[in-house]
């Protein structure tokens, strides 16, 4: 098995246990960390699929590369913005929960 | 190959850590522990540039978001814990999870041989854009629509955070004050690192049209320095309804635009440079997207306004 393939199950793996904790976790920090996780299997994937695309004296296909980077700069947005409404919901209601009877 | 085995093993060790922590202090410093190791794995697969961004964001600055919440909502875990579903729903989320994970796996063993690439098309025209980095041919010239909508969703993002404000405050200054002790460790840290870490992030915005390094990276870096000097309360974040802050902005993702208008005179299409300008055009673009996406950062990261305007 090559060193690609072996980061791409890597990244499989990494996706299934980011949704894992995502599902199970009732804290709301929990589920934003085991989101971040799914991304970042995600981007393995990705950057398996460069690797694999290494041509034209480039270590790796630099267009799936770049979009990875994007994809980190707008994971990140999408997590200030969760963390500010998780941080609003605690300061209104003095509770971090996603229980809807409260 | 010893080495990848060994790199893989550690990421799955982490993360596995990350998820099953009983403590959520314990997650999250899992959590910057996976970017960095992450960002190795980059760096096995030839992709320093995400290598980079991958420290600098997905460990670095997203790490201190995690942290700073954490300490807001410290005594809210134990309650929350109590809360956690059944041995049943666990076990069923366990069997789709591991099934979503078998099928990616599939996946990343049945791909094509041999790859599909677009790296010898990136070779074959990056002479036209005078850069000699192929990541960033591909972010500011190839791709260049879908880097000017990721400033958009940044600044989108902003602006959801602070509409959280509440209404006293609106307009005010983000996230508390801080006071370190002026003859404190941190704020020596803080003296020394931020010329440095500034020079740092400037070298990277340079290097980055032909080495590792760029926009996103430098711009993150400065957005930490600026970060690092609050925390100890050496700078102050301004209150949002500042025009100049609103202009600073606004300013790359604007510039961008304009030039990307402009493409259509000069070359016949949105974004388009002409060969002969497109380094200038595109360094143009960079600077104040750099500056842009740094202040865009570092208020991300300050959150909504906490404190009312002074009148």
């Amino acid at each position: 098995m090559s060193s690609p393939t072996l980061y791409g199950l890597c990244g499989a793996v990494l996706v299934g246990l980011g949704l894992f904790g995502l599902i199970v976790h009732p804290q709301p920090l929990r589920k934003i960390v085991a989101f971040n996780l799914i991304g970042g299997g995600v981007f393995l994937l990705f950057g398996v699929v460069a690797r694999r695309g290494a041509a034209a004296g480039f270590g790796g296909d630099p267009v799936p590369q770049a979009l990875v980077i994007t994809g980190l700069v707008v994971a990140f947005a999408a997590t200030a913005l969760a963390v500010a409404l998780l941080l609003r919901l605690f300061h209104e209601t003095g509770r971090a929960t996603l229980r809807s009877d409260g | 190959m010893a080495f990848d085995t060994g790199l893989a093993v550690l990421v799955l060790g982490v993360a596995v850590w990350t998820i099953t922590a009983r403590d959520t202090f314990a997650a999250v410093v899992g959590f910057v522990a996976f970017g960095l190791l992450l960002a190795l794995v980059w760096v096995r697969l030839a992709a320093p540039d995400v290598a980079l961004t991958e420290a600098a964001i997905g460990s670095g600055v997203t790490g201190g978001l995690l942290l700073g919440a954490h300490t807001h909502l410290r005594r809210t875990e134990t309650a929350a814990a109590g809360e956690l579903p059944g041995a049943a729903l666990r076990l069923a989320a366990a069997v789709l999870c591991a099934m979503v994970s078998a099928g990616l796996a599939a996946i990343v063993l049945l791909l094509p041989e041999p790859a599909p690439t677009l790296a010898p098309q990136v070779a074959a025209n990056i002479a036209t854009t005078g850069l000699g980095n192929p990541v960033t041919a591909v972010l500011m010239a190839y791709r260049a629509v879908d880097t000017l909508l990721e400033t958009v969703v940044l600044l989108l993002a902003l602006l959801g955070i602070w509409s959280l404000a509440p209404d006293r405050v609106w307009g005010g200054f983000p996230g508390p004050h801080h006071d370190a002790d002026p003859q404190g460790v941190l704020t020596f840290a803080a003296q020394l690192l931020v010329p440095v870490g500034i020079l740092v992030g400037v070298h990277i915005f340079w290097v980055g049209s032909v080495a590792p390094g760029g926009e996103f990276q430098a711009a993150t870096i400065l957005a930490a320095m600026w970060i690092l000097a609050a925390m100890v309360g050496l700078v102050d974040a301004p209150p949002v309804s500042r025009r100049w802050l609103r202009i600073l902005l606004v300013a790359g993702p604007a510039v961008f635009f304009a030039i990307g208008l402009a493409g259509f005179a000069m070359a016949g299409a949105f974004l388009a440079y002409p060969p002969p300008y497109a380094k200038l055009l595109i360094l143009t673009i960079e600077i104040p997207l750099t500056l842009s996406i740094a202040a865009t950062l570092a208020l991300l990261v300050a959150g909504p306004p906490e404190r009312a305007p002074q009148r």
